[in-house]
């Protein structure tokens, strides 16, 4: 019984850890159509935004969900308006910017911070079941992830920005001959992308190595989540994850952590193979 | 005349090169000494930065000293330095620059042990003298070769019957997943069986595995006295985070032969590292004047220079041997230096002495245990000239001087 709670703990924690990996991948790809390679650089942004802030005296949680999303969205617009608006539909070319991108901003923090950083310790402490024990954080991590779906689909789904983007979204032009101006919404929406994308990198600071090139071990698997996931932005995100996190977690309890990580590729590449659109282009259609 | 942009960057160019050019001209013409060319290997960007970064920085500083101090033969030494920015491809890729087109008289280099077995044929195909620093998982057996850093004998053998006295006798290892972390946690089972203990279970893990939440569980299901850990790189520190926030940290102890190597103790909280036990040939905090000297030394020269470790004193002494044994031979000849080397070259460095071995071309040298104190190393334990014994039971270089092989420890099962 204590087995199976922390079992469904560490499952929960894997699909919550996956939803924060590829939440803002999703919105920029599965929105626009941007291949952002730059993606674990956002998030290793947003863990370095959280772990100096901290440091500096600031509180874990301010730093985390509100200036870590901040600065990393800023970053994003600055990003989009700087970059990736030059490049709109040339998906190929997007990919080298982003590349590019991703390569100056590791070597950017590198040289400024260098390759040691003083990490902040996981908040909260620890509970037991029976015979086990775990942290509050993951915990926390689960129900940020949980929250950072719910919210996105709110704005998404009621607030007039949300249509709007929708709108922009698929049909450009005819939302231009409607008086909306589609490279604001392309801004905006790439920023609210890499502000998830900080607030993820922010909370996965605490269980995390902080090192300039830590995005590189999270951008392979936010893909295939998000690839694996298809087009709708939120459905196919928690699908994916959903079935990739229990995958990988029941593997690594029950075999070893090498064939985890075998496992969730392998999935990932039969996933694709049956179903080429993703999960949610067969199922759960035309979701957000 | 008109300049044009194109004619104004044309002759600037030639014009600097020129200038930049002249000083070695004007030394040729008065018929000084070409300089002898040292050779450096090491990863100073991604995720190996941070630990080649001291390394180069010793190396930087052992070629400033001989210098000032004359140079070696009566010629200046310079230093080749190549960075391999973690990455195998390079490692190849410079190996052949370094022999072929530099021509440097010896290399030192390689960080992991996958990086050396790259670059290793390399030079031996091209008959450059080569030098690898780093503790490794030993058994490397080549006549063209030199490992300076510590192999699990020196120190793996001390620390897990330590680890075992202190916490009990029922291990749980955990090691990174290529042939250091494999080859590790056979000597790690080794040591401790031999001391009457047992191995719960052995997991490995790839280099981006960032969750080890699932791995905390199964170790806590096992219920170990001991977690022996053998993890690598930047991500793998996310283990002893999230074994800390589980409230692990202060029921099951860490013996590790990795941890602080580079500097886990500087980026974890003081309450993820306290207590770890860690055995290397060389710590910042020994108190010797040697050691206090050359950490000066590094402080005064480069100001953010990362934990200085053994990588970082191995390195500076592997290459003093080299010196030494340049010095002895009287030529930077790679068959006369090496057979200078093999007289029992010796050299007293920041950990104090160490003695290259003839019979594995490994070295003798001190070897140190402790324990993480408020986020530095409090020095426990001093192992006085320690042979490289798991070497020297599979290889025979003077016996057998064209063996070139990697042994691997057989661990038998009880």
């Amino acid at each position: 019984m204590d087995l199976a709670a922390i079992i469904a703990l560490n499952i929960l924690n894997g699909i919550g850890s996956l939803v924060l990996l590829s939440l803002g991948l999703a919105i920029i790809f599965g929105m626009m159509r941007v291949i952002n390679l730059a993606h674990g650089e956002f998030l290793m942004l947003g863990a370095y935004t959280t772990v100096f802030t901290t440091n500096a005296g600031l509180n874990i949680w301010v730093a985390m969900l509100v200036v870590s999303p901040l600065v990393v969205g800023a970053i994003g617009v600055a990003v989009e308006r700087g970059i990736i608006r030059f490049l709109y539909g040339r998906m190929v070319d997007t990919m080298l910017a982003t590349w590019g991108l991703s390569l100056f901003i590791i070597g950017l923090i590198t040289t400024i911070f260098g390759n040691t950083a003083n990490g902040v310790p996981a908040p909260l402490g620890s509970f037991s079941v029976g015979d086990y024990r775990a942290s509050y954080y993951s915990i926390v991590l689960i129900v940020i992830a949980a929250a950072l779906m719910v919210a996105v689909y709110l704005v998404l789904r009621f607030t007039r920005f949300g249509l709007v983007a929708r709108a922009t979204m698929q049909n450009p032009n005819m939302a231009s001959a409607l008086g909306i101006s589609p490279p604001r919404i392309y801004m905006a929406t790439f920023g609210i992308g890499a502000a998830v994308s900080g607030l993820a990198g922010g909370v996965l600071a605490p269980i995390s190595g902080i090192i300039p090139v830590m995005g590189a071990a999270y951008i392979a698997k936010a893909f295939i989540t998000v690839v694996s996931g298809g087009a709708s932005i939120l459905a196919g995100t928690l699908a994916a994850s959903t079935l990739f996190g229990l995958i990988n977690q029941v593997a690594t309890f029950g075999t070893t952590p090498v064939f985890g990580e075998v496992a969730l590729f392998i999935s990932a590449i039969v996933l694709l193979r049956a179903l080429p659109q993703g999960i949610t282009g067969r199922f759960f259609k035309g979701r957000l | 005349m008109a300049i044009s942009r194109r004619r104004f960057l044309a002759n600037t160019a030639v014009s600097s090169t020129a200038l930049l050019a002249s000083p070695a001209i004007i030394r040729a013409a008065l018929g000084a000494e070409e300089p002898i060319k040292v050779g450096s290997l090491h990863d100073l960007a991604g995720p190996l930065g941070a630990t080649g970064q001291p390394m180069v920085d010793s190396l930087i500083l052992a070629v400033d000293e001989l210098n000032a101090a004359g140079g070696l033969l009566g010629r200046p030494v310079q230093l080749v330095n190549y960075d391999t920015q973690s990455t195998i491809q390079l490692y190849s890729q410079y190996a052949q620059e370094l022999a072929l087109k530099d021509k440097v008289a010896v290399v030192q280099g390689g960080i992991t042990s996958a990086s050396r077995e790259a670059i290793r044929p390399v030079f031996d195909r091209f008959k450059t003298l080569y030098f690898y620093n780093t503790l490794y998982e030993g058994g490397v057996c080549d006549r063209d070769i030199f490992c300076t850093g510590t192999t699990p004998a020196q120190t793996v053998e001390k620390l897990v019957p330590y680890a075992m006295k202190k916490w009990g006798k029922k291990a749980y290892i955990i090691a990174a997943d290529y042939n250091y972390g494999q080859i590790t946690s056979k000597w790690m089972t080794k040591y401790c069986q031999e001391n009457g203990g047992s191995i719960l279970s052995t997991d490995f893990f790839p280099l981006d595995v960032t969750n080890f939440g699932s791995t905390i569980s199964k170790i806590q299901a096992a219920k170990p006295d001991l977690v022996l850990s053998a993890l690598v790189g930047g991500n793998h520190t996310a283990f002893y985070r999230q074994w800390t926030a589980a409230g692990l940290k202060k029921e099951i102890g860490i013996a590790s032969t990795t941890f602080g190597l580079v500097n886990e103790p500087e980026t974890l909280d003081a309450e993820e590292s306290e207590g770890v036990l860690g055995a290397y040939g060389y710590f910042e905090e020994l108190t010797t004047p040697a050691s206090t000297a050359y950490v000066a030394k590094l402080h005064s020269k480069f100001k953010d220079i990362p934990y200085i470790s053994e990588l970082a004193a191995c390195t500076y002494e592997g290459f003093y041997l080299w010196v030494e044994a340049v010095k002895k031979a009287g030529s930077v000849d790679r068959a006369k230096v090496t057979e200078a080397l093999e007289t029992g070259m010796s050299f007293d460095g920041p950990s104090g002495k160490v003695t290259i071995d003839h019979q594995t071309h490994h070295a003798t040298r001190n070897a140190f245990l402790a324990e993480v104190k408020n986020k530095k190393w409090s020095v426990l334990e001093t192992y006085e000239q320690q042979p490289p014994q798991d070497t020297a039971a599979v290889c025979n270089l003077i016996t057998n001087p064209n063996d070139n092989k990697q042994y691997v420890v057989d661990v038998r099962g009880h």
